[in-house]
C-alpha cells in the first residue's frame, strides 16, 4: 500500500479490500451462475460442434460431414427449403401484421381491443396446432377440399408457410405496435405544415419512423420460422426443412453426427439474424426523444371501414383456425359423423392426462426457477462490474440464437452419456425444466437487466454504508421494485414452456411426456382428433394462466400505486417479440 | 497518560491516486479533516471530487495511497466497516419504503429493539422537520423533502462521518438556499465531521469550515473560505472562486512594480518576478476604489466607462484602461454611491487599485 510520491507513475493495480463474508458470497454466486451457464449452454454447444466433426464411430474426420451434407442433394435441399419458407413467411407475415398494427395504433378503426386480443391467440398454441388445423381445412379430406373440390396441395411449402404466418403473426404485430406507438406527433404537425400529402407523409415520416421496428419484426419472424419444427413436421409432408432434417437424422436414422452437422449449419442464420437485430435495436433507442408528443389518431371513416374489414378478415381467420380445432376435438369423426362427444379427451394412446399434468408441472417449475435464475443472474451481472461481466452477459444472450432442436440434441450429447454424473439428469423432468429455461433464457435476462438498469445504482451502496448486507437490500428493495418485471418474466417462461416442442422433443422419456410432444405423437399415429383435443387443453391452460397473471399484475399495480407515479410499461420493457 | 496527545484527524488521505483505464482521475491527493469539521471539495466538473469521496467511502478502489479514519488505516476495509453515512446526488431513497422505513433502514439490522428504532426515527424526522410526512412514500415528497429524508437516513445509525455528494444540485435555487443553512445548522448541532462535494463555489463559501479546491485530480488549495477568497494561491483558484478582474501585465525593473499598458502599478508585496516576464494581475470588482477614495493615492488611474450593467443592489461598470477602447476591468458600485460619483457611460472615471488588493500570478499558472 505504497504512498504515491507525486513524480511516480500511478500503478495499474488497485488497493483491494479485505475479503469479507459478503464479498465472498457475491463471488460464490457469480461463480455458480457462470458454472450454470457453462454447464447448460457453452459445454453442450461445444459438444454439438465437436460431434459434427466426428464420424459415427467417434473418429475425427474434420469437415467430411459438412462435405457430405452439402453434396447429398436430398439433405442439402433442406437448406434452400428452410431459407425459402422462412423468407416468404417473413415477408407475408410482416406485411400483414404491419397493416393490422397500423389499424390498431394509428386509426380509430372500431373494435381495436378485441382485434388485438384475437390476434394474440397463436401465442398460446404450439406451432404444430396451426399445421393440424390447415390439414383439417385444406388437406385431402379437409372442409375446403370437400366443399369446393379444389385441392390446393397443402402438404409442403405452401402449408408450412400458411401455418407459420399464423404462428408468427402476433410476434410481428407486437413489435410493430410498439414501433408505431413510439412516435412524435410533432413530426406529423411539421409535415402537415409543410403541405405534404398523406401519401408523402406516410413515406417520409411514418415508414422511416418504424424502419427499425420493421427490421426487428423481420428478423424475429425469420428466426421463428427457420427454427420451427412443429409446423413443418405435421404439414410439410416430403418437403424437408433443416429442423425436420435434424429430427429425421436423429430419430429416424439414428445418425447423430449428421444431426449435429445440420444443427451447426442451422445455427448460422439464427446467429446472424440475432446479431444484426441486436445492432439495429441499439440504434433504435435514440429515435424518439423523451419530449415526444403522442400521436392522436384522427377520424377518417373511409379508411376506418376498409381497415375494419381487413382486420375482421384476419382476426376471423385466426379465430376460425382455433374454432376448427375445437370442433374437431368435440365431434365423433370429422367430417363424417358430427355428433358431440368427449371421447377424444380420453387420450388413450399417450397415457391419459399425465402429459398435460407434466407440462403444467414443468412449465410452473420453469417459471419459478427460470425467473429466479434470470433475475439473479441479471442482478449479479448488472450490479457487480467484475471481470466476469462481459463473458456472463454474452453467454446469457447466446441461448436466443440457439434453435430448440439444436439445444435438445446438444443435451442428448451432454447428458445421455453413460458413466457421467450428468447422466443422472437424463430422462428426468429436471432436464426438461432446464432445457426450457435455457431455451427461453435471453428475453427474461434482458428484461431483468432493463428493469435493474432503471433503478438507482446506489441502493446497495446506501445499504453498505449502513452495514446492511447486499442480499437484504436485494430482497427488501430491488425485488419489490422489480416485481412487475418479475411477474411478466415468469408468465413468459410459463407460456413458452407450455407450448414448446423443439427443445424437448429429444428429451422426453417414458414417464416424462409433455403435452406438446403428445400432440405430435398422436398426430403421427393418425389420432388427429385426440391431437386437436390436447391442443385445446394446452390453449385453455395458457389462457387461464394468462388471466391469473392479469389479476396478479393488477393487484401488484394497485399495491404499488402509492410509490410509483407511473407504472412501468411492461410491453416496452419486454422488448421485441417477447411479450406473451 | 499524556492528556495533551493531539487527537488524530477524523479523515486523513495520503497520496491518493486513481485512474480509470488511461484516464487519471486523481493524482496524489493528500489532506486531513479534523474532528467535527465541515470540509467542502470544490472544483469544476470532472475534476475528481466524486471519485475522491467514493474512495473515502470505500465504494471505489484507489490505485495508490492510504485512507485513515480517526487514526487507523481503513484502506482495506469494505464500505460496511467504515462507519459513515452518505447522501448521494440522486438521494437513492428506496421508493417502495415509507419515509419512516427509509430512515429506519440502517437501524433494523443492528438488533435494535423496535421501540428504540421508532424513537430514533421520530427523533431524526423531528431534526429535519418531516415528522408529519412519516407515512408517505418518497415519490410523494418534494425534492427538498426527499433530500432531508436522505440526510436523516444517513444520520440514523449515528455515523462518525457524513459524506455528501452534491446534495443540493438537483434542487431549485430557493430551496437550495434554505437547505444550505439547515444542513449547516444540523452539522453544527450534531458536531459530526462532514465532507461535502460541490461545484458551486457560493455553496462551499457559505457552508464549509475549510475548502479543498481541486482541479484535474490535484488539490489546488486548502483553506478557510476567507483564505480561499482573499488569498487564492493560484490563477485557477482565483478564477474559480468569486468574481475577479484579470489584467495582463509585465514585470518592471523596479521590484514590486508592474507595467500595464502605459502605466506602472505597484502590486502586493511578494516574490519579485524577473523583469520583463509576463504576469497576470488579479483584483476583485469590489476592491476597486472610486469617488472620494480615488481622489489621490498610489496606483491611481483614469479609466473610461464603457458599459453599465444594473444588477439590483449594485451596478457593474465595464471600464477601459488608459489607451484602450475595450473594457478590461469590472467594478461593482452600490446604487447610492453611483449617484454620488456621477458615473455616466462614456465619461472618465478615476480609480485607485490598492497595492494590497493587486494579486500577482505568473502567466498561465
Ligand atoms: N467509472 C468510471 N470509469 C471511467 N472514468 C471515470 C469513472 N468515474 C469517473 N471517471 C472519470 O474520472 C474523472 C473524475 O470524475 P468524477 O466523477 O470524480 O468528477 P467530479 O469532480 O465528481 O465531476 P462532477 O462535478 O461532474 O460530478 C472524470 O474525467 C470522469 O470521466
Ligand atoms: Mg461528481
Amino acid at each position: 500500500m505504497a504512498v504515491l510520491r507525486a513524480d511516480r507513475a500511478i500503478p495499474d493495480s488497485v488497493v483491494r479490500h479485505r475479503l469479507d463474508g459478503e464479498t465472498a458470497l457475491r463471488y460464490l454466486l457469480i461463480g455458480l451462475f457462470g458454472l450454470f451457464l457453462y454447464l447448460f449452454v457453452l459445454y453442450p454447444m461445444s459438444k454439438v460442434l465437436w460431434r459434427s466433426l466426428l464420424n459415427n464411430d467417434g473418429a475425427f474426420i474434420g469437415a467430411a460431414n459438412y462435405v457430405r451434407y452439402f453434396s447429398t442433394p436430398a439433405i442439402a435441399a433442406s437448406i434452400t427449403n428452410s431459407l425459402y419458407v422462412s423468407v416468404v413467411a417473413m415477408v407475408v407475415t410482416v406485411c400483414l401484421a404491419f397493416v393490422y398494427a397500423y389499424a390498431l395504433t394509428r386509426t380509430l378503426t372500431p373494435w381495436r381491443g378485441p382485434f388485438r386480443v384475437v390476434a394474440m391467440l397463436p401465442i398460446f398454441a404450439p406451432s404444430l396446432v396451426q399445421g393440424i388445423a390447415f390439414v383439417y381445412i385444406f388437406g385431402n379430406n379437409g372442409i375446403w377440399t370437400r366443399l369446393t373440390d379444389i385441392n390446393i396441395g397443402v402438404y409442403g411449402a405452401k402449408g408450412i408457410i400458411m401455418a407459420e404466418v399464423f404462428y408468427c403473426f402476433p410476434h410481428a404485430m407486437l413489435i410493430l405496435i410498439a414501433a408505431l406507438t413510439a412516435t412524435d406527433a410533432r413530426l406529423y404537425d411539421a409535415a402537415a405544415a409543410l403541405g405534404a400529402s398523406k401519401l408523402k407523409t406516410f413515406f417520409t415520416v411514418t415508414l422511416p419512423g418504424v424502419k427499425y421496428g420493421l427490421m426487428s419484426a423481420c428478423f424475429v419472424v425469420f428466426t421463428l420460422v427457420i427454427t420451427d419444427f412443429g409446423a413443418p413436421k405435421v404439414i410439410g409432408g416430403k418437403f424437408s426443412v433443416m429442423a425436420t432434417e435434424i429430427y429425421n437424422q436423429v430419430i429416424g436414422q439414428q445418425n447423430f453426427t449428421m444431426g449435429a452437422t445440420v444443427s451447426v449449419v442451422l445455427l448460422v442464420p439464427a446467429l446472424v439474424a440475432f446479431v444484426v437485430d441486436r445492432l439495429i435495436q441499439r440504434r433504435q433507442y435514440a429515435l424518439v426523444s423523451s419530449s415526444a408528443k403522442p400521436l392522436e389518431p384522427r377520424k377518417n371513416p373511409l379508411a376506418e371501414w376498409g381497415l375494419f374489414a381487413y382486420c375482421a378478415l384476419i382476426a376471423g381467420s385466426i379465430a376460425a383456425i382455433y374454432l376448427v380445432i375445437l370442433v374437431v376435438s368435440l365431434v365423433d369423426r370429422w367430417p363424417y359423423r358430427l355428433a358431440f362427444t368427449l371421447k377424444h379427451y380420453a387420450f388413450d394412446t399417450v397415457g391419459g392426462y399425465s402429459p398435460l399434468l407434466n407440462s403444467v408441472y414443468v412449465s410452473a417449475l420453469t417459471a419459478v426457477v427460470g425467473t429466479a435464475v434470470a433475475f439473479l443472474g441479471a442482478y449479479l451481472v448488472e450490479k457487480w462490474r467484475t471481470r466476469a461481466r462481459a463473458p456472463l452477459y454474452a453467454l446469457s444472450l447466446l441461448p436466443v440464437s440457439i434453435p430448440g432442436m439444436v439445444l435438445g440434441l446438444a443435451y442428448i450429447f451432454t447428458f445421455n452419456v453413460s458413466g457421467s454424473i450428468l447422466n443422472r439428469l437424463y430422462g428426468t423432468l429436471a432436464i426438461l425444466v432446464i432445457s426450457n429455461l435455457i431455451h427461453y433464457f435471453t428475453v427474461p435476462f434482458l428484461t431483468a437487466t432493463t428493469s435493474l438498469k432503471q433503478m438507482d445504482a446506489e441502493f446497495e451502496n446506501v445499504g453498505a454504508s449502513m452495514g446492511v448486507p447486499f442480499y437484504k437490500t436485494f430482497w427488501r428493495v430491488t425485488v419489490p421494485i422489480a416485481l412487475p418485471s418479475i411477474i411478466s418474466i415468469s408468465m413468459y417462461l410459463f407460456l413458452n414452456a407450455m407450448v414448446t416442442l423443439s427443445a424437448v422433443v429429444f428429451l422426453v422419456a417414458p414417464g416424462t411426456e409433455l403435452a406438446a410432444v403428445a400432440v405430435l405423437l398422436m398426430d403421427d399415429a393418425g389420432d388427429t382428433a385426440q391431437a386437436a383435443a390436447m391442443s385445446v387443453l394446452i390453449i385453455a391452460v395458457g389462457l387461464i394462466v394468462r388471466f391469473v397473471y392479469w389479476l396478479l399484475m393488477r393487484g401488484v399495480t394497485r399495491r404499488t400505486q402509492a410509490w410509483t407515479q407511473t407504472a412501468p410499461d411492461q410491453a416496452a420493457v419486454m422488448g421485441t417479440g417477447s411479450l406473451k | 497518560m499524556t492528556a495533551t496527545a493531539p487527537r488524530p484527524p477524523a479523515v486523513e488521505l495520503d497520496g491518493i491516486a486513481k485512474k480509470f483505464g488511461e484516464v487519471v482521475a486523481l493524482k496524489s491527493v493528500s489532506l486531513s479533516v479534523g474532528e467535527g469539521e465541515f470540509v467542502c471539495f470544490l472544483g469544476p466538473s470532472g475534476c475528481g471530487k466524486t471519485t475522491l469521496i467514493r474512495i473515502i467511502a470505500g465504494l471505489e478502489l484507489q490505485n495508490a495511497g492510504v485512507v485513515r479514519m480517526g487514526g487507523p488505516d481503513v484502506s482495506a476495509l469494505p464500505p460496511s466497516e467504515r462507519n459513515y453515512g452518505i447522501v448521494f446526488q440522486s438521494y437513492a431513497l428506496f421508493p417502495n419504503l415509507t419515509v419512516a422505513r427509509n430512515v429506519a433502514y440502517g437501524l433494523e439490522t443492528r438488533r435494535t429493539p423496535r421501540a428504540e428504532i421508532e424513537r430514533r426515527v421520530d427523533e431524526l424526522l423531528d431534526l429535519v422537520h418531516l415528522r408529519p410526512h412519516k407515512g408517505r412514500y418518497p415519490a410523494q415528497l418534494s425534492g427538498g423533502e426527499q433530500q432531508r429524508v436522505a440526510l436523516a437516513r444517513a444520520l440514523a445509525p449515528s455515523p462518525s462521518l457524513l459524506l455528501l455528494d452534491e446534495p443540493l444540485s438537483a434542487l431549485d435555487a430557493r430551496v437550495r438556499q434554505s437547505l444550505r443553512l439547515e444542513i449547516k445548522a444540523l452539522q453544527r448541532r450534531l458536531g459530526i465531521t462532514t465532507i461535502m462535494v460541490t461545484h458551486d463555489q457560493e455553496e462551499a463559501l457559505t457552508m464549509a469550515d475549510r475548502i479543498v479546491v481541486m482541479n484535474h485530480g490535484v488539490v489546488e488549495q486548502i483553506g478557510s473560505p476567507f483564505e480561499i477568497y482573499t488569498e487564492p494561491s493560484s490563477l485557477f483558484v482565483a478564477r474559480f472562486v468569486g468574481h475577479m478582474n484579470f489584467i495582463p501585465a509585465t514585470a518592471c525593473e523596479r521590484p514590486g512594480w508592474v507595467r500595464v499598458g502605459s502605466v506602472e502599478l505597484r502590486h502586493r508585496p511578494g516574490p519579485t518576478p524577473p523583469p520583463g516576464s509576463r504576469l497576470t494581475l488579479a483584483i476583485r470588482p469590489e476592491e476597486i476604489l472610486i469617488g472620494p477614495a480615488a481622489r489621490d493615492g498610489e496606483n491611481r488611474i483614469v479609466t473610461r466607462v464603457c458599459a453599465m450593467q444594473f444588477l439590483g443592489a449594485f451596478t457593474r461598470l465595464g471600464l477601459a484602461l488608459p489607451g484602450e477602447s475595450r473594457p478590461t476591468l469590472e467594478c461593482d458600485v452600490a446604487v447610492n454611491a453611483l449617484a454620488e460619483v456621477g458615473v455616466r457611460e462614456g465619461a472618465e472615471l478615476p480609480l485607485v487599485l490598492k497595492p494590497e488588493a493587486l494579486r500577482l500570478f505568473p502567466d498561465g499558472g
